[in-house]
């Protein structure tokens, strides 16, 4: 292949070269004092490959603004070419902190789309994987941002009890993260005897881990220092720029997908949506440890309501039939066989279909034109939306300030640049 | 203190400097903190409590390309990347290695389209190729070993 020259895209470059790069999105104020830094694609902190522009006066950082892209992988458009159940692994691999969450909205769309629903057994199911996927992606916010200001244990702890929850995903799935496991009309298969032990089991000790990480922050003086007043977003602020999740909760607006819009029968269970009014890196440090909690209390109540049944729907042209079938009914071959190689069709029309990821308002746009194709997918990426106001919270503040805010803001470039 | 007072006088070890630096190397070895997509968590996930690569002399995750002498190419490489990893790579002293970790960087894994470079090997060498989407932490320091292997019998004359 052809590299385009690296002078092209890293190089110091000259005033009008940076405006045409960034677009009109930075504005520079004084080119000629002020130094303009480029922070990334390569940088510990960036949590991935974001570019920073920055132009700073001493270490105060007087304008930035962020160069996306060095992810963009094209999804949205390879999702065109593949059947609906296909494009499904796609979706695994955008927001890869919570694969779980992204499969959800993407197959809710489908069956939106399609009108049906899944059955109650997989609707709890769903809840129940989508509630420990948003445990293990705040465990990896947590542990990476408190690496971000030098917490290295805080890390090492997250991790011990993520890889738990990636075992469970690993049971029911047998993939640790990318897991394609709710399909249309319900889930790949039922989870097996195992896994509710196992997961009253991580019920038992996750809340003495979260005391334990609490401890660890909470109270420590230079974690207060650093989050403290930092990166403040008020409440108009907070809504008028569009933020969700943790930012938007952090700023005491509140809005949760999940109690606003139900899905998955969310509105059965009992929880709390956690607010904080300060809107600054605490707020948010506090809201998503809540929110740590609250995930755990519909876990417990998903699984004392876990009811019997199947966990697909029984509707062969959408859901393939068991393999025992196959040996014994004609029908069952011929629904087999058109299911995986062509696909089921979908009727015309457009949805929009929202869930609550770990990061905020996951919504998915999806356009059926009759065949077994989309004819468009687009998401609503919660940290592309929630990354644009980086630039707004970090001015006036230090460069160190922009990497705790960055930490807060929880991005995950796979989903910003899809 | 140690094994010096129970041996008593150690004396002479003769023993081939090439094994003896190809040893050290292998023992030692600073990776880049450089992570691209869903294969940097696995990455991290090895450096971390459970699978913990620091008992391969690997805990030390340099953020510059100048202290670094092994990339592992976590993740895919998108076309506006390609050139910012070659940069990368040409930073890192010598003698340096690289892990293609992962479908994606191995050979572009799912994303057969015009934003992924089909195999980080068009832009840099590759000495070793984990597979997996992403590929299990044991997976990954499965690689690490085999890269071991390999510099242990490495001649120092190829580098020179």
């Amino acid at each position: 292949m052809t590299l385009t020259p690296v002078s092209d895209t890293i190089q110091e470059l000259t005033l009008e070269e940076l405006r045409n790069k960034v677009g009109t999105g930075m504005e520079i104020e004084n080119a000629e004092e002020h130094m303009l830094l480029s922070m990334g694609p390569q940088h510990p902190s960036t949590h991935g490959v974001l570019r920073l522009l920055v132009e700073l006066d001493g270490e105060t950082v007087v304008n930035l603004a962020p160069d996306i892209g060095f992810l963009h992988t094209g999804i949205e458009k390879n999702m065109e070419a593949k059947t609906f159940t296909k494009a499904l692994v796609m979706t695994d691999r955008m927001d890869y902190l919570s694969p779980m969450s992204n499969n959800l909205g993407y197959i809710l769309a489908i069956e939106k789309l399609l009108g049906v629903e899944a059955t109650p057994r997989a609707q709890v199911i769903r809840v129940i994987l989508t509630e420990l996927q948003r445990v293990a992606s705040h465990l990896v916010w947590l542990g990476t941002s408190a690496l971000d200001m030098a917490a290295m244990s805080v890390f090492l702890y997250c991790f011990r009890e993520r890889e738990y929850i990636l075992d469970l995903f690993e049971m029911v799935a047998g993939q640790r993260m990318m897991v394609s496991y709710f399909r249309p009309g319900g889930l790949w298969r039922d989870i097996p005897e195992e896994f509710v032990p196992a997961v009253r089991q991580f019920l038992d000790f996750m809340p003495a881990k979260i005391a334990d990480y609490e401890a660890l922050l909470k109270n420590n003086p230079i974690f207060l220092q650093r989050t403290k007043g930092v990166g403040v977003v008020s409440y108009e602020d907070a809504i008028s720029w569009g933020l969700t999740g943790g930012c938007l909760r952090g700023s005491g607006v509140n809005y949760d997908v999940r109690k606003a819009t139900p899905y998955c029968g969310y509105e059965e269970y009992d929880f709390d949506v956690p607010l904080q009014t300060d809107g600054d890196v605490y707020a948010r440090y506090l809201v998503r440890m809540e929110e740590l909690r609250q995930s755990l209390r519909i876990i417990e109540q998903a699984l004392n309501k876990l009811p019997e049944g199947p966990v697909q729907i029984s509707d062969r042209k959408i859901v393939p039939p068991p393999r025992a079938e196959l040996g014994k009914s004609m029908e069952a071959v011929i629904h087999h066989f058109k299911l995986w190689t062509e696909g089921f069709k979908a009727p015309e029309g457009f949805v929009y279909q929202a869930i609550e990821s770990p990061r905020g308002e996951f919504g998915v746009y999806l356009r059926g034109n009759g065949s077994s194709k989309p004819a468009r997918v687009h998401f609503r990426a919660p940290s592309y939306v929630n990354l644009a106001s980086l630039p707004r919270m970090s001015k006036n503040l230090f460069v160190a300030d922009v990497v705790a805010i960055i930490g807060s803001i929880d991005i995950v470039l796979g989903e910003i640049d899809r | 203190m140690g094994i010096e007072q129970k041996l008593g006088n150690l004396g002479v070890v003769t023993y081939r400097l090439e094994d003896l630096v190809n040893w050290g190397r292998t023992n030692a070895m600073w990776p880049i903190l450089f992570g691209l997509a869903c294969c940097a968590i696995e990455m991290m996930g090895s450096q971390a409590a459970n699978y913990d690569a620091s008992r391969f002399g690997m805990e030390l995750n340099r953020p510059s390309p100048r202290q670094s002498d092994l990339m592992i190419v976590a993740g895919r490489v998108t076309r506006k990347m390609a050139p910012v990893v070659r940069r990368l790579y040409d930073q890192m002293p010598e003698p340096k290695w690289v892990i293609a970790m992962g479908d994606c960087a191995s050979c572009g894994g799912i994303f057969n389209n015009y934003a992924i470079v089909q195999g980080v090997d068009e832009i840099i060498p590759v000495d070793v190729y984990v597979g997996g989407c992403p590929p299990r932490p044991e997976a990954l320091i499965d690689g690490i070993m085999s890269l071991h292997e390999k510099i242990r019998t490495e001649k120092l004359g190829d580098w020179a």
